[in-house]
């Protein structure tokens, strides 16, 4: 099959992250977007690992997914606090800091 | 298309070589090892000693490592290699950065222990686990305890820099990029006053750190998928024989660029600086103005020169644009701002285009110039920071431009220095603000960005008026009655401001073996 597909569905999935970034008002699913957006770009790197014909690209992968659970680690205390503060996790009712 | 066959090493047993193992050598990568022990010892301490105890060996165990740091990048200072089958390169512009950095982690670690900003003693928080409102966290305002965390912390996201400013390879630098951020994600909310503020810091910068480095990955992976390698020398033989795709080479630079645009906190991807310099603890905000800039600029220099350095004239451009833009929001929007930390933060921005006008020069001059203005800067926005933490109400910092009314006849001394400190932020002749600019502006000129240099001097007019508006609010206008009391014998505090107003003097009246040691870094160039 085409790898050139697999890249566009990747790409597809990251505009999607991107999309659910900016449009979405619960911090947990912003986050969430953010992660669909990694797993996208490891969709993209194994497939580009297959046509470069290298495995250098499924290497970063894994990195990837480390340092993606690492991040989950700090995003989900930082969220949590804000939460139990708030009792919202709305990313719209954090607008102390402005202008 | 058939994509070529994958040979798996372990699907034929018969001709498995056996894997190379890299030769690390130790001695050249020792600051980075030192700081990285420094955080571990740091977390041993946490796990192991009683809380009063830890409050007296954190800040000397953080303030030595860095220092040993610090000698040890003096030490390796000719050396010129890339190590670890060249993952990191130790070379003129590393070690340069590198040892800036080390010492405004320095700074922050004497900010960070400063016990008698009041009754409270400190800027962080004593738990950060209770929740504002709740029951006992207003007896927490003034409580002894502190989170001493704080201190690993720092080392960690030290560390990160130091590897982000070495890296030669583009993954290496991303999980560099992550080991700076995360930590200072938390640091940013650990303030002792105004929890809620603190908190909606952490909250933002997280959530768009998080959502900027996912572009910096996708961006990696596009150039992967150009070139076949993440390795930055790779990447530039990759682009000068012209024959892969060139889609994925631009779209990649692009989409890096995003990433380090964020970290340096250009235009338009500015919008987390003030909110997050104005709600971080003051110590933690003075760190992050300074050393994240340096490290991000660090990252982003190599980049551009070593991997994209054959593709100047296409993105020279860019950074125009991005300069431009930079400097005139940060200058213009500053003159709305009534919060002093907040207009601290849209200097910021301005300096970040001022420094964007170095890149745009795109020559060694523009290298030095930039490396040297990162220093004049760093330290003069340290100080200038450290002196807002002085300055205070009853309920935490006097934030607010129209406490700052008068404070020039109820505490002459402090307002004189921070005074000095903003025409340096200004860049009046005679502080390293003028000869850092200098430095950065003539590099311009030789390379051929005039015009640029010209907006540039236009935004540093208008910066400068916001500026004086401060000096003259200090200096000119009667002290309100329930005007903000000044900390009295904070001593940590008083070095800090010290060291940084007499490092702008001295940098702005004889700057010479600064800017020569920057030159001779900037000289021999990045090492592939």
């Amino acid at each position: 099959m085409n790898p050139g597909n697999y890249l566009v569905l990747s790409g597809l999935l990251f505009a999607i992250g991107a999309v659910g970034v900016l449009v979405r008002r619960n911090a947990i699913v912003v986050f969430m977007c953010v992660e669909l957006m990694l797993n996208a770009v490891n969709l993209s790197l194994v497939t580009f690992s297959r046509i470069q014909g290298n495995l250098e690209g499924q290497v970063i992968a894994f990195f990837v997914m480390v340092v993606a659970a690492a991040e989950v680690v700090i995003g989900l205390a930082i969220i949590l606090t804000i939460f139990r503060t708030r009792r919202s996790a709305s990313v719209d009712d954090v607008n102390l800091l402005k202008y | 298309m058939s994509a070529a066959p994958v040979v798996l090493a372990a699907s034929s047993a018969t001709t498995v070589a056996p894997i190379q193992t890299p030769h690390v050598e130790y001695s050249s990568i020792s600051p980075l090892l030192i700081v990285l022990g420094l955080a571990f010892a740091g977390i041993l301490v946490e796990a192991f000693a009683a809380s009063e105890a830890r409050r007296r060996i954190q800040p000397v165990l953080a303030f030595a490592g860095f220092a040993a740091a610090f000698i040890a990048v003096v030490l390796l200072h000719s050396r010129r290699a890339t190590l670890v089958s060249g993952a990191l390169a130790i070379d003129g512009p590393t070690l340069f950065l590198e040892g800036t950095i080390l010492l405004f982690g320095l700074f922050a670690v004497l900010l960070v222990a400063e016990r008698r900003l009041d009754s409270s003693g400190g800027a962080i928080v004593a738990s950060a686990s209770v929740t504002p409102g709740a029951a006992g966290s207003t007896a927490m305002q003034t409580s002894k305890e502190v989170q001493t965390e704080a201190y690993p912390l720092l080392a960690f996201s030290v560390s990160g820099m130091l590897m982000f400013v070495a890296s030669n390879n583009l993954l290496v630098m991303f999980v560099a990029l992550e080991i700076l951020s995360l930590p200072l994600y938390l640091l940013a909310g650990l303030a002792r006053r105004r929890r809620l503020l603190s908190q909606e810091a952490a909250m933002k910068y997280f959530l768009l750190g998080a959502f900027s480095s996912a572009f910096f990955l996708y961006g990696l992976a596009m150039i992967y998928g150009y070139a076949g390698t993440v390795r930055l020398g790779a990447i530039a033989d990759a682009a000068g024989s012209a024959s892969a795709n060139d889609t994925y080479l631009y779209l990649g630079m692009g989409l890096l660029a995003v990433g380090f645009f964020f970290k340096i906190g250009a235009a338009p991807f500015h919008s987390w600086t003030p909110d997050v310099y104005q709600g971080s603890p003051t110590p933690v905000t003075a760190f992050m103005a300074a050393a994240t800039k340096v490290a991000a600029f660090g990252g982003l220099l190599r980049v551009f020169y070593v991997a994209f350095g054959g593709l100047r004239w296409d993105w020279r451009p860019v950074i125009w644009g991005v300069a431009i833009l930079t400097m005139a929001i940060g200058a213009v929007l500053a003159l709305t701002q009534r919060d002093i930390k907040r207009m601290l933060a849209y200097s910021a921005i301005a300096h970040a285009g001022f420094l964007l006008v170095g890149l745009a020069a795109a020559n060694t001059d523009g290298l030095s110039g930039s490396m040297f203005y990162l220093v004049t800067y760093g330290f003069t926005t340290i100080a200038a920071f450290a002196v807002v933490s002085l300055v205070r109400t009853g309920d935490g910092e006097a934030s607010d431009l129209s406490q700052w009314q008068g404070l020039g006849r109820t505490s002459p001394w402090l307002a004189g220095i921070f005074a000095f400190l903003l025409l340096a932020l200004a860049g009046i002749p005679l502080t390293s603000g003028f000869t850092g600019k200098f430095a950065v502006f003539q590099s311009a000129i030789e390379g051929d960005a005039t015009p640029l240099v010209v907006i540039a001097l236009v935004c540093s007019a208008i910066a400068a008026f916001f500026y004086v508006r401060v000096i003259v609010l200090m200096f000119f206008s009667d002290p309100p009655a329930d005007g903000p009391v000044v900390v009295t014998r904070p001593s940590l505090t008083y070095a800090t401001v010290g060291v940084g107003a007499l490092v702008t003097l001295l940098l702005g009246v004889a700057p010479q073996p600064l800017l020569d040691l920057a030159s001779h870094a900037a000289a021999s160039g990045f090492v592939r």
